[in-house]
């Protein structure tokens, strides 16, 4: 066991771990970070995706005792003083989810490229989502959230 | 509505048709989510699966030793150590009275007939011991041979099941002449043969996998009196019922959830081993259980979609007027017979022949036995596959009479003064408009100017090929009309249940039998009862999925949620409406007869006395002042059985670039305009159109489970199985034209599955048509860049004319499941 100390959607937490705890098993069985999950056992998916000291990361491909000392954000922690981010918003808005089971994680990752580009292309949009699968939507609504989010003009 | 001067300043905007965001999103945008793995119970116990590596061995010996000695370990049990407490997974369909069906244990003793049947569970305190100590299960087995292939599967040369005898589960036949609704199909062809055209041709619809976003997941409560399971499911009353009936625990006892599930598109439309393993260790060990597949075995062991060879002929007057369809299908169940099975290709059987008028038809499809995964419903069930041989082969008509696609459809085309129109396969059909969702198309896609650009690339010999593929098609949706299903041999009905409970404080709250995982019941139900109660659309709660509190339901599968589900709702909030009506009459001391409601309040005509149905719901509530003769309650249930399947239609044309120097394929364009009736949500339908599109584009692109010679799944996890992502895919052109359905009070028709059915042959057609005049008429799903170059370069590809009609079901056929389609006959004109 190894003692980790984080911070994690603003609150300090502390455990003694398995080194071979994934980061996301830690957030859902230690945390109860139920909100971010697990699609896959090969990071294709991506519906793990939470911020690891403001970057986005695949959680099941971080392991526990590599976060001791960062701070993590996860789809719970977004909104602050109760009002959404505006991704969340978004994703709403422009029907973006149906399921939801990959929405925590393409929301996380659709705020880190907007954090690193601001007013994304279509095309740029679509590869900077690429390693976050959905079998709801086809993404064609989670483009248009995207764009909507980044405050740009939305195609029907 | 539009708003005008006439219009009462309060009245409410129409809720049905308003583009309202989804009640709920709010959850799952935040990850305030009830997903099964989320649930964790005091003293809960984890299990992990001991999984068969070969596809068919006898199981010699089990050692759990080691595993019982490891760490937090609580317990290693085999199908020997169950008896009949095990239950079986059930066939609720046998397709023929004879029918072949292997009897399906969750967890066998004896034999295993896949790669991933569980041979043993382990049980331990937390997830992560269970899984290592499954490692430990030392199981021996004596490796069987294996039937594979499915063509040799159908010739009985290795047997699946050894002591069934044969592999071969069911031979299902329709056909027109016999059951008196068109001609003969035989007649059709040797008439052809002689002075017509007749296509023959074979296609291979590939295995897929489901692949639901979130893995299946089961926790079992045996604590309480009743025993509860929460499954990643989309029948919870299903699993009930089955439960009940195979495992000998009273129905009344069984309480099944259904909490937030995460995608299903048929996948989760089963009974699987695992839920019954689970419920029976949680029974055994008197403690909650939990299991979670880890996406690898959802892949390997969730049931499989698709899995036909279709043999086809189309008889043709010169001219490309059809006069006969006949279609000869062999299907792979895989290891067993699942809960639809076989009858996930009848449900094709009444649409090969779409939305044309064939004189005559026959069809006929044999089940077989494999060892590999079972097969069952994916998104379609059925119709995907039809709709594919059907839109396939009139292409190859308008190729051979030399005419544009969409003139060979029209000139076959039911047109919209024939309506309702009974088919050649005995379906009457409501409603449709084919030229006009076929012009609004055509409209949207620029289809005159695509087919000059495609017309000036072949001419210049450009590098890369454009390609305009149609695709016209049906579905029978909106499952079922529970006679029909009688006469199918179905083991249930096809009612769907609602009640609406009315609050002291107001609020409606309105139960449901269907099992939403994603479709956006709750919000596309409260705008119909909002509509229709004349209350607010926030003060309607939805609920589901919960055998508790929805104890009647068919849940949700093949587009019948809002058809059937939401017709059930209507009639049971027009029963609150007329329960409260006398009521209503009572409080306002009025007669009934003069009472009006409108806007969710009884009006006495002529006056400005009224009461709103909330007062009448507390009136009801504290029940000091009511009509002698009437119970002191509004609330009302309804069970509709459909007395007609629903049939959405629409045309989708898709422009692919082909390089021909490479095989790459690209999709430049892609415009539908489907037809499904009145829409409720438009937000909603758009999102289950742009969703089921990327299904059946994937099935024309990208994804096959494969199999090796051994029967490993060799496409068993998301690095192998190719599921699109954002960068392959485009944006999409939707729009509708709308011919109200006229068998519910809605005039609604099935979106859920439209998309999917549709998009595969229009993608596949493109593909083929931008490389047809290299010799090319057939190219194998999912179009690789590797079978498109080798279709163009490669022997043996390219059209071959000949002048033998092809055997149909013959034995025998090429190694492996991934051969090349048979070879195409074409006889007749222009040949």
């Amino acid at each position: 066991m190894t003692r980790i100390s984080l911070n994690v959607d603003g609150a300090s937490v502390s455990d003694d771990v398995e080194p071979r705890m994934l980061l996301v098993q830690y957030l859902r069985e230690r945390l109860g970070k139920t909100g971010t999950v697990i699609g896959c056992d090969t990071s294709n998916c991506g519906a793990c995706t939470v911020h690891l000291n403001g970057t986005s990361v695949k959680s099941c491909n971080v392991l526990a005792v590599q976060a001791d000392g960062a701070e993590v954000t996860t789809i719970e922690g977004l909104a602050k003083d109760g009002k959404l981010h505006a991704v969340q918003e978004s994703f709403r808005e422009c029907h973006g989810l149906q399921c939801g089971f990959c929405t925590p994680g393409m929301i996380m990752q659709s705020v880190d490229l907007l954090k690193e580009n601001p007013k994304p292309s279509e095309e740029e949009i679509r590869l900077g989502l690429e390693g976050n699968l959905c079998r709801c939507t086809g993404y064609h609504n989670i483009v248009r959230a995207v764009q909507h989010a980044s405050g740009q003009a939305v195609n029907s | 509505m539009t708003a005008t001067q006439e219009r009462p300043a309060d009245e409410v905007e129409r809720e049905i048709g308003r583009d309202r965001r989804r009640k709920e999103d709010q959850r799952l945008i935040t990850g305030r989510t009830r997903w099964t793995d989320n649930i964790t119970l005091p003293g809960m116990l984890h299990l992990a699966m001991v999984r068969s590596p070969f596809a068919h061995a006898t199981i010699t010996s089990i050692d759990t030793t080691a595993a019982k000695a490891s760490t937090n370990v609580v317990a290693v049990l085999t199908g020997a150590d169950f008896g009949d407490e095990l239950g079986v997974c059930i066939n609720a369909w046998a397709i023929t009275t004879d029918q072949v069906t292997p009897t399906h244990s969750p967890m066998p003793s004896d034999r295993v007939s896949f790669a991933g049947e569980i041979v043993a569970v382990v049980v331990a305190r937390t997830a992560a011991e269970a899984r290592d100590a499954a490692e430990l299960v030392d199981v021996e087995y004596d490796e069987l041979p294996a039937a594979l292939d499915l063509k040799q599967a159908a010739a009985d040369e290795v047997l699946a099941h050894p002591d069934l005898g044969t592999n071969k589960s069911a031979l299902w036949v329709f056909d027109s002449g016999e059951a008196g609704t068109g001609g003969n199909v035989e007649d059709a062809i040797a008439k052809a043969r002689t002075d017509g055209i007749v296509i023959e041709r074979e296609y291979r619809q590939q295995r897929l996998i489901p692949a639901f976003m979130e893995p299946r997941s089961v926790v079992v409560d045996p604590t309480g009196e009743q025993n509860t399971m929460w499954s990643a499911t989309q029948i919870p009353h299903i699993v009930r019922f089955a439960l009940a009936a195979t495992t000998g625990v009273p129905e009344s006892k069984i309480r099944v959830v259904a909490p937030d599930v995460g995608g299903g598109f048929g996948g989760k439309l089963q009974v699987t081993p695992e839920e019954w393993i689970a419920w029976a260790v949680g029974r055994r060990l008197g403690k909650p259980v939990k299991y979670t597949e880890t996406r690898s075995e959802s892949l390997l062991s969730a049931h499989h979609g698709r899995d036909q060879w279709q043999k086809l002929t189309l008889a043709a007057e010169k001219d490309g007027s059809v006069t006969g369809f006949k279609v000869e299908l062999l299907a792979d169940l895989g290891a067993y017979v699942a809960i639809v099975g076989g009858g996930v290709p009848v449900l094709g059987a009444f649409m090969f022949n779409s939305i044309y008028k064939f004189p005559a038809y026959h069809f006929a499809c044999q089940t077989v036995l494999t060892n590999k995964t079972w097969t069952d419903a994916y998104r379609g069930a059925g119709r995907p596959e039809a709709t594919y041989a059907i839109e396939r082969i009139m292409d190859e008509l308008a190729a051979e009479v030399g005419v544009d696609p969409l003139a060979i459809r029209e000139k076959n085309w039911i047109t919209h003064e024939e309506f309702p129109f009974t088919t050649v396969a005995g379906l009457e059909y409501d409603s449709g408009n084919y030229e006009a969702a076929t012009a609004r198309a055509k409209e949207m896609f620029g289809y005159d100017e695509l087919r000059a650009e495609q017309m000036a690339r072949r001419a210049s010999g450009d590098t890369v090929q454009l390609g305009i593929g149609v695709s016209t098609f049906t579905e029978m949706c909106g499952l079922a009309p529970s006679r029909v299903l009688g006469q199918l041999n179905y083991g249930a009905g096809g009612w769907e249940h609602a009640s609406v409970r009315m609050l002291a404080t107001g609020k409606v709250e309105v139960i449901t039998g269907a099992s939403a995982h994603g479709q956006g019941h709750e919000t596309a139900f409260s705008q119909i009862v909002a509509d229709r109660l004349g209350v607010a659309f926030d003060d309607v709660e939805v609920l589901h999925g919960d055998t508790q509190v929805s104890h009647k339901g068919l849940d949700t599968y093949g587009s019948r949620s809002l058809v059937v589900g939401g017709e059930a709702l209507v009639r049971a909030v027009d029963k609150v409406i007329e329960k409260a009506r006398p009521i209503a009459a009572h409080l306002l001391e009025a007669s009934v007869d003069d009472l009006e409601y409108s806007g969710g309040r009884f009006s006495v005509k002529g006056t400005d006395q009224g009461l709103a149905i909330g007062e009448i719901a507390t009136a009801v509530f504290t029940a000091h002042n009511l009509p002698d003769d009437v119970e002191p309650s509004i609330d009302a249930e309804a069970t509709y059985d459909p007395i007609n399947f629903n049939y959405p239609h629409g045309t989708h044309l898709c422009a692919m670039e082909v390089d021909t120097e490479t095989g790459a394929v690209k999709m430049r364009k892609y415009v539908c305009c489907d037809d499904i009736g009145n829409i409720i949500n438009p937000l909603i339908v758009a999102g289950q159109v742009h969703g089921g599109l990327v299904q059946g584009i994937a099935q024309a692109l990208w994804e096959e489970a494969v199999y090796d010679d051994a029967g490993t799944l060799v496409s068993g996890s998301f690095v192998d199985y190719l599921l699109p992502t954002a960068a392959d895919t485009i944006s999409f052109d939707v729009d509708h034209t709308t011919s109200p359905s006229t068998t519910n009070t809605l005039g609604t028709k099935g979106v859920g599955e439209a998309g999917t059915i549709a998009s595969t042959p229009a993608v596949v057609n493109a593909v083929v048509d931008a490389v047809r005049h290299l010799g090319v008429n057939d190219i194998q799903m999912p179009c690789t860049p590797e079978r498109v170059w080798k279709a163009i370069n490669g022997p043996g590809s390219g059209g071959a004319t000949e002048g033998a009609a092809m055997p149909h079901f013959e034995s025998g056929g090429a190694a492996g499941n991934q051969e090349q389609p048979g070879t195409s006959s074409t006889e007749g004109a222009g040949a």
